[in-house]
């Protein structure tokens, strides 16, 4: 028997809400496969499964707010994959789901205007059949979240994946709904960020290094490269940053893995972790995964879904549990350099300002250049200054040669 | 492809990147990027739209020609396809 718990996603976070589960009793799934849905206070996550089987049971109700750790679901044994046919027992599909319910007599809230609702939010509620209008939203200014919806769902819709007797007393429609787990998004993910920056200043300590690197020729590289390739595989310079970073990682692996229980861990892969930061405040990094192994427009597409999904909230657990190294790009403001604070338990944070065109000496001579502030903030329990000088000098020198990256 | 079916289009594709932002309160002659604070993968997810919506590939060069909705405009509607073809 297998257990399929409450998933880490981040070291900050400590609880989550179910929203959806994405899977059936006697459902087959596989690894990497989304089985749920989680409300945190960085968004809505898909959650995936990192085993493979059949279902059993589903343990916690659509709504519920439960600790991370907490067993989901059972799942029956790694199911061979040997073994082609699947196991006799395996019940048919769950059966489509019942027409939709005459809409609920819309309650006095009328709104004027158009509701604010997060984009997660407005998918569920075409899905459910729901009217936006009808829906008390709980989140920041009156957002309405996805838990909001499954709410106003819940009394006439019976839950979709209602297959199996499986789920422990399905709330028969909840009188006065479990209470919002989702107060208010924007308060909880600021709380979150709070509680972590305060950790790492607390307990990390810091050492800086900043290099300034020529980014001439990676940009007329990329300006070469972009003019042949289609408007969808057009590349930007962050896409090279990335990637050099990786590579640079090889050389110096004490900047990338975490800081556990008084010593340091190797990140198994360099998984980068990218911050964007979303529109209504905020801001998540979540991974890009083997950024080392990936060609510069793998990078580039995966940097352009990651930011898509992360300001829909509709991030990966994976995307979000596992970054090694963050990287933070806040050159569009203007910055020229960034101090980065380390997101813990992670051991380092690359920071790129904005590139700018500078005097700059070249053989003896003085020419105009695009110059960017690379910095590094590192973990003075894992690694020291002349390390981290090696890896911004490496970073410098693979940004020089962007053929080979 | 006449000016008002582009700037709707325009528009759409805006409203796609930047969901929670109010299009109206954009003027014509704004640069869009610096008022609903578009960074560079942003654009070019805009350019990317564009292209799924309209069939234009813009080049990098002609980027800042796109910086306001009336830019927008002008520039598409010499590019898109002859009306009829959507």
């Amino acid at each position: 028997m297998l257990e399929f718990r409450m998933p880490s996603l981040g070291a900050d976070m400590e609880a989550g809400t179910l929203v959806e589960w994405r899977i059936a009793p006697g459902q087959t799934v596989t690894r990497g496969q989304v089985v749920a849905v989680v409300e945190t206070e960085k968004g809505a996550v898909d959650v995936e499964s990192w085993q493979a089987g059949v279902v059993a049971q589903l343990l916690v109700a659509v709504g519920t707010k439960v600790p991370v750790g907490t067993v989901l679901a059972t799942l029956d044994g790694a199911a061979p994959a040997a073994s082609a046919a699947p196991p006799a027992a395996t019940p048919a599909p769950p059966p489509p789901a019942p027409p939709p319910p005459p809409a609920p007599p819309a309650p006095a809230v009328s709104a004027g205007a158009r509701p604010l609702a997060s984009p997660a939010a407005r998918r569920r509620a075409r899905e459910q059949n729901v009217e936006l209008a009808s829906v008390h939203g709980s989140g920041p200014h009156g957002e309405i979240t996805v838990a909001d919806v499954e709410r106003e769902a819940a009394p006439s819709t019976p839950a979709p994946p209602a297959t199996g007797e499986a789920l422990p007393e399905p709330p028969p429609a909840p009188a006065p709904a479990p209470a919002p787990a989702t107060v208010d998004r924007g308060a909880a993910m600021r709380q979150a960020i709070a509680a972590s920056m305060t950790r790492s200043k607390r307990e990390i300590p810091h050492y800086y290094l900043g290099a300034s690197i020529d980014m001439g020729p990676s940009l007329s590289w990329l300006r070469e490269q972009n003019l042949s390739r289609p408007v969808t595989a057009r590349l930007l310079p962050i896409a090279l940053q990335l990637k050099a970073v990786a590579l640079a990682l090889r050389e110096t692996p004490e900047l990338n893995g975490f800081w556990i229980d008084g010593a340091f861990r190797a990140g198994g892969g360099t998984h980068v972790g990218v911050a964007i930061s979303l529109r209504r405040g905020g801001l998540v990094a979540p991974a890009i995964h083997d950024v080392d192994t990936l060609s510069l427009g793998d990078v580039m597409q995966a940097l352009s879904e990651v930011t898509a999904r992360a300001r829909e909230s509709r991030l990966r657990s994976s995307e979000l549990s596992d970054p090694t190294i963050t990287v933070t790009a806040l050159g569009e403001r203007g910055v020229e350099t960034v101090f980065g604070v380390i997101h813990p338990p992670q051991v380092a944070m690359v920071g790129f300002g904005t590139t700018l065109d500078r005097p700059w000496a070249i053989d003896g001579l003085l020419g105009v250049r695009p110059i960017v502030m690379a910095s590094l903030s590192a973990d003075h329990r894992v690694s020291d200054g002349h390390r981290g000088a090696r890896f911004l000098a490496s970073l410098g020198e693979l940004l020089q040669h962007p053929e080979t990256l | 492809m006449n000016p008002d079916a582009i700037r709707e289009s325009v528009r759409r594709v805006l409203h796609a990147i930047a969901p929670e932002a109010d299009l109206d309160s954009v003027g014509p002659g704004t640069d869009f990027r610096a008022e609903l604070d578009l960074d560079s993968m942003d654009f070019l997810r805009f350019i990317t739209g564009l292209h799924a919506e309209l069939g234009v590939e813009v080049p990098e060069a002609d980027y800042r020609k796109l910086g306001t909705l009336d830019g927008c405009v002008s520039y598409l509607a010499a590019r898109a396809p002859a009306a009829g073809t959507p």
